[in-house]
């Protein structure tokens, strides 16, 4: 991972920074995904279903208790699928914290309702409405963002599209979701390549307008050849025989664990939509 | 922009899939009837570079960098229905895959940024770049501008869906159940960044593709530009637009300004801060400077300072309007003119200086203008 860069090319080291990042987070997710856990066990379009239900359930109710139990559903869940606390803790909790976290932050202070303490010095007035509503959204998108983060990394990415097909979501849109994502590492490859391969060249340092220009031209580049590689798919898949009908293969099997888990999904938001009006 | 889940209520978050739902149908028939079999992976492809153009740190001025969201030059090369479909499967990706917006609201994030921002960018492209050649400089403009406002446009439209959420959505006690600021404070405080940071990293995008473009595969601007020779074709005796031609949208800009000018007519009252010295000896002034300054009433004279420093310069247009015009309204257009004239001039004197200043050939226009 690239080390923060004061001199001004860090952007080329910041983009291919996040480049490697997006693909460990795929490698990680590829990884977990074939552990033997709760959830990686579970049929792909109960799990789905099920965890959709969850993240809405956590956007529904107005309890924050009950949000809360949601939330320590989602922790037990990652526990028994195996998922690493410390992976959750760096790539959902904290990474939540810090942006809804900072959003959240003045809500106690400029909520209009009932004082509940002042800030010392600077003359604030905390409301508990503020504070209920800070906690409402930290806790909500805490929630949901582990929930959504505990699908990907125990579902490999084409069961997670081929389970849309539950939500009928057309099959034309079901390739494109999957196409997409192959051809994502490859674009994310040579992107990260031209500037791995830009920053190699580099003695000087670039001024302002050197800078944007390198950054609009290196998305010129990649866009010619996105075209270019769409060409090649294009021709690759009617030469395989393309004709434009779109099958996806459904191998799903529903055994009794997937009713079972489906029943204990249904109660979970059931109780969590009693609870929680 | 990516809303996260959470922030939206279940309803704004239902409504908002239900009229994202329209323009995902008409798009995906709209493309397919264009594109037929090529339909899959020219939009597969089309997304994962959409999704990497979102992860580009662009260096704006002022040292800073921000991510672009890809969504002006998607919708200039792949027209406007791909580029929904496009940006929407790179969305769908981002919220699923990489956690990053939500699956509640990720009906309101491919309303904002998918189809507002498709269609803005593409309406201001096609509204600029009108009949200009494919390599005039005019479509840089155009682009960059279409990048511009249409990031914006999709950042107002998320403002607003955050900004509604605590009118609508409290509990019992009155505390609000999603985001919890008011219009007032969203709008502004997503608009501030975005119409520098986020909206400047855009601008650079699209407009230096399409500039980048232009040079190296003008082919790609072709789709959205009908009717329009190629360059190989155009340099067979087509003039290449310049002078009247290439700025005649930034002068129709101009013009539209001052003759807007007036609507400051109708706004009552003065305007905070531009009192003259005989306002503070009028009773009605004074009286409005006190409503419009929090109750604070003015001082008995005017200040010292002021008085001193107004008789100093005397601007050959006193408050707008020219002593011999009467109507205050015609007195603000021919204000604006001159103003604007003076402007103008003014700017294309330092263009000519720096052109003389600068050793070698000028540059090309595409290239100066890309920055």
């Amino acid at each position: 991972m690239a080390a923060k860069h004061s001199d001004q090319s860090g952007f080329l080291e910041r983009t291919t920074a996040s480049f490697v990042d997006a693909m460990e987070h795929a490698f990680y997710a590829e990884q977990t995904a074939r552990a033997d856990g709760l959830l990686q066990r579970l049929d792909a379009r109960v799990k789905l279903v099920g965890i959709l239900a969850l993240i809405v359930s956590a956007a529904a109710v107005h309890r924050l208790a009950v949000i809360g139990g949601l939330f320590a559903v989602a922790v037990a869940l990652a526990a028994l699928s195996r998922v690493s606390f410390n992976v959750l803790m760096k790539r959902v909790w904290i990474t939540v914290l810090l942006f809804t976290g900072v959003i959240a932050f003045p809500a106690p202070f400029i909520t209009p309702g009932q004082v509940v303490t002042h800030v010392p010095w600077f003359g604030w007035t905390v409301t508990s409405q503020g504070l209920a509503s800070a906690g409402y959204l930290v806790l909500r998108v805490e929630t949901a963002a582990t929930l959504c983060v505990l699908l990907v990394l125990t579902t490999p990415w084409n069961h997670v599209l081929k389970a849309l097909r539950v939500l009928r979501v057309p099959a034309v849109l079901v390739t494109i979701l999957g196409m997409t994502y192959r051809y994502l590492f490859l674009v994310l490859q040579s992107a990260h390549d031209m500037f791995e391969s830009r920053r190699s060249r580099m003695v000087g340092e670039l001024t302002g307008s050197e800078r944007r220009r390198v950054a609009a031209s290196s998305a010129g580049v990649l866009m010619s050849k996105t075209f270019d590689l769409s060409s090649e798919v294009y021709l690759a898949m009617q030469s395989r025989g393309y004709r434009g009908d779109v099958t996806v293969l459904d191998e799903f099997q529903v055994r009794r664990f997937d009713w079972f888990m489906l029943a204990g999904f249904a109660l979970v938001c059931a109780a969590a939509f009693w609870l929680g009006r | 922009m990516h809303i996260p889940d959470g922030y939206l209520s279940p309803s704004t978050c239902l409504t908002l899939y239900a009229s994202a739902a329209p323009f995902w149908y008409v798009a995906l028939r709209k493309t397919r009837k264009l594109l037929f079999t090529r339909l899959v992976p020219l939009i597969s492809v089309f997304a994962a570079f959409s999704f990497v153009i979102m992860m580009f740190n662009i260096p704006i001025p002022g040292g800073t960098t921000a991510h672009p969201l890809g969504v002006g030059i998607a919708s200039i090369v792949l027209g406007p229905w791909a580029s929904i479909l496009a940006l929407s499967t790179a969305l769908f990706i981002q919220a699923f895959f990489f956690g990053d917006g939500g699956i509640t609201t990720l009906g309101a994030n491919c309303f904002n940024m998918a189809i507002v921002g498709s269609l803005v960018a593409w309406l201001v492209y096609r509204l600029i770049s009108g009949r200009s050649a494919i390599t005039s400089s005019r479509r840089v403009v155009a682009a960059a501008l279409g990048g511009y406002i249409a990031i914006n446009c999709a950042a107002l439209f998320a403002s607003v869906e955050l900004g509604l959420q605590p009118l609508y959505f409290k509990n019992a006690a009155g505390a609000p159940l999603y985001a919890p600021y008011p219009l007032s404070i969203a709008i502004p405080a997503i608009m501030i960044g975005h119409l520098t940071f986020a909206g400047v990293a855009e601008l650079v995008v699209s407009g230096g593709v399409v500039a980048y473009l232009q040079r190296a595969n003008p082919g790609l601007l072709r789709f959205t530009a009908p009717g329009v020779p190629m360059p190989e074709e155009e340099a067979a005796g087509f003039a290449k637009g310049t002078g009247w031609t290439v700025a005649r949208p930034l002068w129709t800009a101009v013009g539209l300004l001052m003759v807007l000018t007036p609507l400051g007519l109708l706004a009552a009252g003065k305007a905070w801060g531009e009192w003259t010295v005989h306002d503070f000896s009028s009773p009605t002034m004074r009286q409005q400077i006190a409503k419009v300054s929090g109750n604070v009433t003015p001082p008995a004279s005017a200040p010292s300072g002021l008085e001193r420093l107004s008789t100093i310069w005397t601007a050959p247009f006193p408050d707008y309007s020219p002593s011999f015009v009467h109507k205050l309204a015609f007195g603000y257009v021919l204000s604006a003119m001159f103003g604007i004239g003076i402007i103008i001039l003014l700017s294309l004197l330092i263009k000519w200086l720096a052109a003389r200043a600068r050793p070698g050939p000028p540059q090309e226009p595409a290239q100066s203008e890309e920055t």
